[in-house]
């Protein structure tokens, strides 16, 4: 099962993300990290949620990930997709689609990478087999 | 302090409607809040808190007006399909604190018939939104790795829908009153794996009412006493990524402090009633309240355990949101009012729970594999 090209919604950015979305755009893929009990994590917030320090500081992920669960949505208004959490090699987990993939091979575990799609505004982080 | 035994469910009330093209969502609302005081035997003026959750057209004060109340108290707590059973045990804080005495809390709604309120977006949005997580795929993603690393099969899970629809088929209420097996389940399409179709439940338009008072009011009305003796209520999200685990929920924190509360332990109980947006959310929330260790629910469901006068947890003995009622896709209002049925000794013949005396009532809401609530409530027949 192969999905179609899809139109994703662009961003709204705010304040406390707008690097993020930046450096998207030069295709790199930024987490935060807490520099006063050093644990990282995903989605960016300018307070850590752990420590609730706000000593966090922007670090550029590897973009590399395994899968830790995913689901194949069979029927949807624009066509079968794979939503997935995967694990970053960095540490925190986070909810994607895995894209440009034979859906029906998928499997918890397997390794991924960060790829970028386009939409009207910053580009959108997806993850696909290595 | 603790709200055990200070609040009664004095009036419980299921519209018997499932598909209601011709009314409002308002209308639902004021057709079971009248159902429940009729069935507490009281009259509308005699409400003082109200209670409702995102279903109600224009939030809490607009309803209060809609309906004509008077009121001193006012909670709109909305956690999805577990907000009535918080609201609940808000109701009984409240009357024990006196800010009320008599509570209303209500639920309705036609996803058939009618545009559903929107979801809030939060500050994830724009990391989240573009990938699609509905409610099937979300529980999708959770029954996936629960598979992964306990065991779990889709038969067993199967086994939960098939104890939903052996009592299904005794209200004359339910969307779905025929009786299935494990091959049928399996057998219906997929619809986000690895969840087929009858592992999700029913839409439905409808609604449902309680009316929580204190001990002397609902001891000087006529209905069978049954009392709230223990709450419990949680939140789990992906939390910023860390350890995530999706093969447990809220519920690991609500249910022990529901338990503790009442001072009884999982063996006690009698009737559960377990919401069951999915099959897998009903798997995931009897091992976290304890009926049975983490990862061993494939087993305890399996040969028919949840099925009332055959196993050890009878449950959902209207047929659940898998085969009976879901109005507005939220599903703890129908799970209080089926465990206070039971306590009265009027659920239907066929599934009544003999000497039934402790129940408990249990559900989550939001999308259990991204942000979620669960809210514990433990009922005593007085």
């Amino acid at each position: 099962m192969m999905a179609e090209a899809k139109k994703y919604p662009a961003p709204l950015t705010n304040p406390e993300t707008a690097l993020f979305w930046e450096a998207a755009k030069q295709g790199k893929f930024m987490i935060k990290r807490c520099t006063d009990c050093g644990e990282p994590h995903y989605f960016p917030r300018s307070i850590c949620p752990f420590c609730f320090s706000d000593k966090t500081v922007w670090e550029e992920a590897s973009g590399d990930a395994t899968i830790y669960t995913f689901s194949l949505m069979r029927k949807s208004a624009t066509g079968p997709y794979a939503i997935a959490y995967v694990t970053l090699k960095e540490g925190p987990s986070l909810q994607t689609n895995i894209v440009d993939c034979d859906m029906d091979k998928l499997r918890i575990g397997q390794k991924v990478k960060v790829v970028f799609k386009p939409t009207d505004g910053a580009p959108l982080p997806f993850f696909t087999p290595v | 302090m603790t709200i055990k035994g200070k609040a009664y469910i004095a009036g419980i009330y299921e519209h018997p409607t499932r598909h209601a093209p011709d009314k409002s969502t308002a209308q639902l609302h004021a057709e079971v809040a009248k159902g429940a005081i009729e069935d507490a035997g009281l009259t509308k003026a005699d409400i003082d808190g109200y209670f409702c959750a995102g279903d109600a057209p224009g939030g809490v004060m607009n309803m209060v007006d809609y309906l004509g109340l008077k009121v001193r108290h006012l909670d709109s707590t909305d956690t999805g399909g577990c907000s009535y059973l918080i609201h609940l045990g808000h109701a009984a804080e409240a009357i024990a604190a006196g800010k009320c005495s008599i509570a209303l809390i209500t639920l309705a709604g036609k996803p058939r018939t009618g545009p559903m309120p929107p979801r809030a977006a939060g500050a994830e949005a724009d990391f989240e939104t573009a990938y699609g997580a509905t409610t099937h795929n979300a529980y999708g993603m959770c029954a996936m790795r629960h598979m992964h690393d306990y065991g779990t099969t889709s038969e067993q899970l199967a086994w939960i829908k098939v104890a939903a629809s052996h009592h299904a088929q005794y209200n004359p209420h339910a969307m779905l009153k025929d009786v299935v097996t494990v091959e049928d389940v399996l057998n219906s399409p997929m619809i986000s794996d690895p969840l087929h179709r009858m592992d999700c439940c029913v839409v439905t338009d409808g609604g449902g009412a309680l009316i929580v008072t204190t001990p002397e009011i609902a001891k000087s009305l006529k209905k069978p006493l049954v009392r709230l003796i223990g709450h419990g209520e949680s939140t789990k999200g992906p939390r910023g990524g860390k350890d995530l685990d999706l093969t447990h929920s809220a519920g690991l924190w609500s249910g022990p402090r529901a338990f503790e509360e009442a001072g009884v332990t999982p063996k006690d109980i009698k009737y559960a009633s377990i919401y069951d947006s999915f099959t897998i959310t009903v798997l995931m929330q009897i091992e976290d309240l304890g009926f049975c260790k983490k990862g061993e629910g494939g087993k305890f469901v399996a040969d028919g355990n949840l099925i009332s006068g055959v196993g050890k947890l009878p449950f959902n003995t209207d047929g659940g949101g898998l085969c009976s009622n879901h109005p507005v896709n939220r599903g703890g209002m129908t799970k209080i009012i089926e465990a206070v049925r039971q306590l009265r000794g009027e659920a239907h013949p066929k599934v009544q729970v003999k000497n039934c005396d402790l129940a408990i009532a249990h559900g989550t809401g939001g999308l259990l594999g991204v942000r979620h609530a669960a809210s514990t409530c433990i009922l005593e027949r007085a």
